[in-house]
């Protein structure tokens, strides 16, 4: 029975599967899943492709998805890194062509800008308050003895 | 002490929460725009997909003439779904060039035989190289490109009925 359920499901699934299969018909990218020679420069691409957001699988980064598309990027950044890119390169190349969307380390502008403001606005806030209350709380221990 | 200020906490988490909320009521946006919109297409040659059809390079795109650049799949259902919009655009005499993204010579062939074939010319593209130089995110995608070769829309997802007329009205306007 279970057998027979199984294949049932399996047979179902088949033309769903086909065409995602189909995109790997396609060796990958050279440099998709093999390392630089240099482990240097395989540091360097290593560390910028945890930093770079896959455009297929969005909430991954493209050192850890297994989209074709993500091999295909991180094949790129090898690439770029073994021919004497800096990471900084690389990422301005993929940031010119999606946005600062596809970095998961946003440069400060001015949308980003308040996200490293906000805190340090808020502690200075915090602190000011915190002294008049203290400041207060000494004058009323004074005024009761 | 002013007690109006008393309140300042709770409209601040007010505010607060107001966002978070809508962050989580909002569906989710999955759309990448390429930046590229605007700008020149960026320098490119590839091979040829099929015998049928001549390859595709920058030059083939800057002719004077506005022209549509289709990214496309035969392992891309969507592109199934987009393929009689194409041929309205050929019919309408729209010059439409094809990329073919990770794919292979007799599944390109096949799925060209099997839902048509509006593209003057086709490039194969099999390591994505291309489609990361336009910023596109994905197949299909489509973008319209202007006489002296400057991309001036993009088109996200499979092409339907009621986007016909807004991209013959993108190219008219891009001559």
């Amino acid at each position: 029975m279970i057998r027979i359920l199984t294949l049932i499901v399996t047979l179902l699934a088949l033309p769903f599967s086909v065409p995602l299969a189909a995109q790997n018909a396609l060796p990958a990218s050279p440099y998709a899943h093999q390392q630089l020679d240099d482990p240097v420069q395989e540091e360097k691409a290593r560390s910028l492709m945890e930093e770079l957001r896959c455009l297929k699988c969005q909430s991954q980064s493209i050192a850890d998805s297994d989209a074709p598309m993500a091999g295909d990027m991180r094949s790129q950044v090898r690439e770029r890194i073994a021919a004497g890119a800096t990471p900084e390169e690389v990422r301005s190349w993929l940031i010119e062509r999606y946005g600062d969307w596809v970095t998961y380390n946003p440069p400060v502008n001015a949308v980003t800008g308040p996200l490293w403001i906000a805190p340090i606005v808020l502690l200075i806030l915090a602190i000011w308050l915190a002294r008049g209350r203290f400041r207060r709380r000494k004058n009323s221990k004074k005024d009761a003895s | 002490m002013n007690r109006w200020l008393l309140w300042v906490p709770l409209v601040l988490f007010g505010i607060f929460f107001a966002v978070v909320a809508a962050g989580l009521i909002r569906p989710k946006d999955n759309i990448i725009e390429s930046k590229m919109v605007g700008k020149p297409i960026p320098e490119f040659s590839l091979p040829a997909a099929i015998e049928q059809r001549p390859a595709l390079a920058t030059t083939d795109l800057a002719t004077g003439k506005p022209q549509l650049l289709n990214i496309f799949a035969s392992w891309c259902v969507p592109c199934i779904a987009e393929a009689p919009q194409l041929l309205e655009l050929e019919r309408a005499g729209v010059q439409i060039n094809g990329i073919a993204s990770r794919d292979t010579p007799a599944d390109i062939a096949n799925f060209l035989n099997r839902w048509g074939n509006p593209y003057v010319r086709i490039g194969t593209d099999v390591r994505s190289i291309v489609q990361l130089e336009l910023g596109s995110s994905g197949v299909p995608e489509t973008f319209v490109i202007d006489g002296k070769g400057v991309i001036v829309h993009q088109h996200i997802g499979d092409i339907r009925k009621e986007d016909v007329p807004e991209l013959l009205e993108i190219l008219e306007k891009a001559g």
